[in-house]
């Protein structure tokens, strides 16, 4: 089943267009992989899905994107409720200079999620037990964040985006920044959270794409080359440039 | 290739070495210098305001006999009452206690004992009877001030062999003086009324509690005004604002107001607030509105910069976590500039601690002998008061001017390091 569907979307930087005409169905429940090379648009892509190009002023974007039939490239739309229903998690960790209890519980917080204390220890526990990271900051919920490894600092990051219980997870390359096993745990991470929501992930690493995605789009600049199953983009691309840029000759 | 280091180097090569460490090494030196000489006119600095100064924080005493005679205070009750000490008429015990140090002395001259002391000498008898009532009747040693002529001479910085038509204290005065010290009767004491006392025309008597009332008081107007408005100027400018080119004015004539001279803002608290609104003139009230007309960009810049130095990463964090642009702002970028916000802060209020000019124009400038309760009493301020003795002949003076530029300085060091402390201290470090 669709959950986004993306229709002949062009987005302007200024007088430089950045994408042209993508047009796309990511499935509910699965994992969706855009992979390019550098600069291809694949990010400005993944941004429009939840409007953060907002906050670049000269950026501007056309066509239609919808989610479960509403559409989100339109002025009337609330992006709080939006963001609260597609989270996001970043090329490099960020999570806020506070506690890691207060990282989790910042979003449940200024949605009025939680009624109590209770309920919101036990979303905060939820949170990072989902993450994977309950085990090693059980004990220390009241030390700041950003003292973690940059592995648990992602986690956090993840903890945090799942805390609202949000549709659609975007990811912005999550391991460019982490060593190999630290990706291998997110990869974990990715696998068993595509059971209850929709992920969509932006990444550099073709075998990453492999391993946790169901689909995989191929965007060159700013173009959408080929989408399609996985296994397919990977053994039998339809497209020329799609099969060199897999096989490591341009990119 | 690692072989060639230090072998088979030709001449041309060493030769190229040789004066990049040379070249090092000078740079090195020039900036050796260069510190040193600031160093220097520092120390020079120092060593002059200390070395004048520093005695001002000394004050001389004449010693006494006083004979508390009911008598020539005119008390006729047997056990007087408070009221009756309070309103007895203390002139002739006073002037008793002076002339008992030459009783041979002819009346005609009794001015010359008379102005070795301090012109309040007669309060400091009451006062301390005031203070002591069983004295009633008895003779007791007093304190009394000693003129800034006398503790001049006591501290050595008049200059005793010069004719005596030219001197302030005659041969006369010096002898008393010269007996008393031998006699041990010319004490020197840490200099409280320094600090207590409002300002005087009287060297001996001037102190520096008012100005610095005056100071305080006009550094919080300044920081109630200037604060809120930077801050919230500087969270709108660069978080809401639109960039356009009508913001970049904006920007541009904010820069531009921190480079204007103190003086225009002080002629602006003057045709603005005392002519248009009637705020009560030299008062730190109008003194610390005119101020923060000063610290006002200075805070706007620093609380900007110390916004735009927030990493843009928290910013997406929160609002990709469904923060509004107003949610974003107060809960993370706001409290995560602080710190730097905060020390500019007290940078600009610093820097209003030493502004005299504009303080002069709004009528700061006043001789005020009263020490301020509130921002609305007229008061000095610390430079203001140091720019009004520093006109004055007398030469107790000098030395408090001296002292004056300490305790101003002492202020600015202490809000410095405030600034410091709350940079270091409370800086939040993001990866």
């Amino acid at each position: 089943m669709s959950k986004i569907k993306a229709e002949n979307v062009n987005v302007y930087y200024g007088s430089k267009q950045a994408l042209f005409d993508v047009s796309i169905d990511i499935a509910e429940k699965e994992v969706t992989a855009l992979i390019g090379p550098s600069g291809c648009g694949k990010s400005t892509f993944l941004r429009c899905l939840n409007r953060m190009n907002d906050v670049i002023e000269i950026c501007r974007v056309e066509g239609s994107i919808k989610m479960d039939n509403l559409e989100l490239n339109s002025r009337k739309l609330d992006v709080v409720r939006l963001r609260e229903n597609v989270g996001m998690v970043f090329q490099k960790p960020n999570p806020f200079p506070k506690t890691i209890y207060e990282n989790v519980a910042y979003g449940p917080t200024i949605h009025g999620i939680a009624q109590s204390k209770e309920e919101m220890d036990q979303i905060v526990e939820t949170s990072l037990k989902k993450a994977a990271l309950w085990n090693e900051v059980k004990d220390r919920l009241d030390e700041i964040g950003t003292g973690l490894s940059g592995g648990q600092q992602q986690r956090l990051c993840i903890a945090r985006a799942i805390s609202v219980s949000p549709e659609v997870i975007l990811m912005d390359e999550p391991c460019s920044a982490l060593d190999p096993i630290a990706t291998a745990q997110i990869e974990e991470l990715i696998d068993d959270l595509k059971k209850e929501v929709t992920i969509v992930i932006v990444t550099h690493s073709m075998s990453q794409a492999a391993r946790v995605s169901q689909k995989t789009g191929f965007f060159h600049l700013g173009k959408l080359i080929e989408f399609g199953p996985t296994d397919k983009i990977f053994k039998n691309p339809d497209n020329q440039q799609t099969q060199d840029y897999i096989t490591g000759r341009f990119g | 290739m690692l072989k060639n280091i230090g072998k088979n180097m030709n001449s041309f090569k060493k030769n190229l070495l040789k004066k990049r460490y040379n070249a090092e090494r000078r740079f090195q030196w020039y900036g050796k210098i260069a510190i040193g000489l600031a160093l220097s006119f520092l120390a020079v600095f120092m060593f002059q305001i200390f070395s004048k100064g520093y005695s001002a924080f000394q004050k001389t005493w004449i010693v006494t006999e006083v004979h508390y005679d009911k008598e020539l205070l005119l008390i006729d009750a047997e056990s007087p009452s408070k009221d009756d000490l309070e309103n007895a008429d203390y002139y002739d015990v006073a002037y008793k206690a002076m002339t008992s140090l030459d009783p041979g002395l002819p009346e005609e001259e009794d001015r010359q004992l008379i102005q070795m002391v301090s012109y309040k000498y007669e309060t400091e008898v009451k006062d301390l009877l005031l203070k002591n009532p069983d004295f009633l009747g008895k003779i007791v040693p007093i304190k009394l001030t000693a003129s800034d002529d006398v503790d001049q001479v006591h501290k050595g910085n008049y200059p005793r062999d010069i004719p005596e038509k030219n001197r302030r204290v005659n041969d006369y005065q010096l002898q008393i003086y010269d007996m008393l010290n031998e006699r041990g009767d010319i004490l020197s004491e840490f200099n409280i009324s320094f600090f207590t006392s409002p300002d005087s025309r009287e060297a001996e008597l001037a102190g520096i509690a008012s100005s610095f009332m005056g100071t305080v008081f006009s550094i919080l107007v300044c920081l109630a005004f200037s604060f809120p408005v930077a801050v919230l100027a500087a969270i709108y400018l660069e978080e809401f604002a639109p960039k356009n080119k009508f913001t970049d004015f904006i920007e541009v004539n904010i820069n531009n107001l921190a480079a204007v001279p103190s003086i225009v803002f002080g002629l602006l608290g003057l045709g603005v607030l005392l002519a248009v609104f009637n705020l009560p003139r030299s008062t730190p009230l109008v003194g610390g509105i005119t101020l923060s007309l000063m610290t006002l960009p200075t805070i706007i810049i620093a609380a900007r910069a110390s916004l735009k130095a927030v990493p843009p990463s928290i910013r997406e964090a929160a609002l990709a976590m469904g923060a509004s642009n107003m949610q974003t702002t107060m809960h993370h970028t706001v409290p995560l500039s602080m710190p730097g916000t905060l020390s500019g802060t007290i940078i600009g209020l610093a820097q209003a601690l030493g502004e005299t000019a504009p303080l002069i124009l709004i009528g700061m400038v006043a001789f005020v002998n009263t020490i301020p309760g509130t921002p609305v009493d007229p008061a000095a301020s610390l430079p203001v008061q140091i720019y009004i003795w520093s006109e004055s002949a007398e030469r107790g003076f000098v030395e408090k001017v001296s002292a004056c530029i300490m305790v101003l300085l002492a202020f600015l060091i202490l809000m410095n390091l405030a600034a410091q402390i709350v940079r270091h201290k409370f800086e939040k470090k993001w990866s």
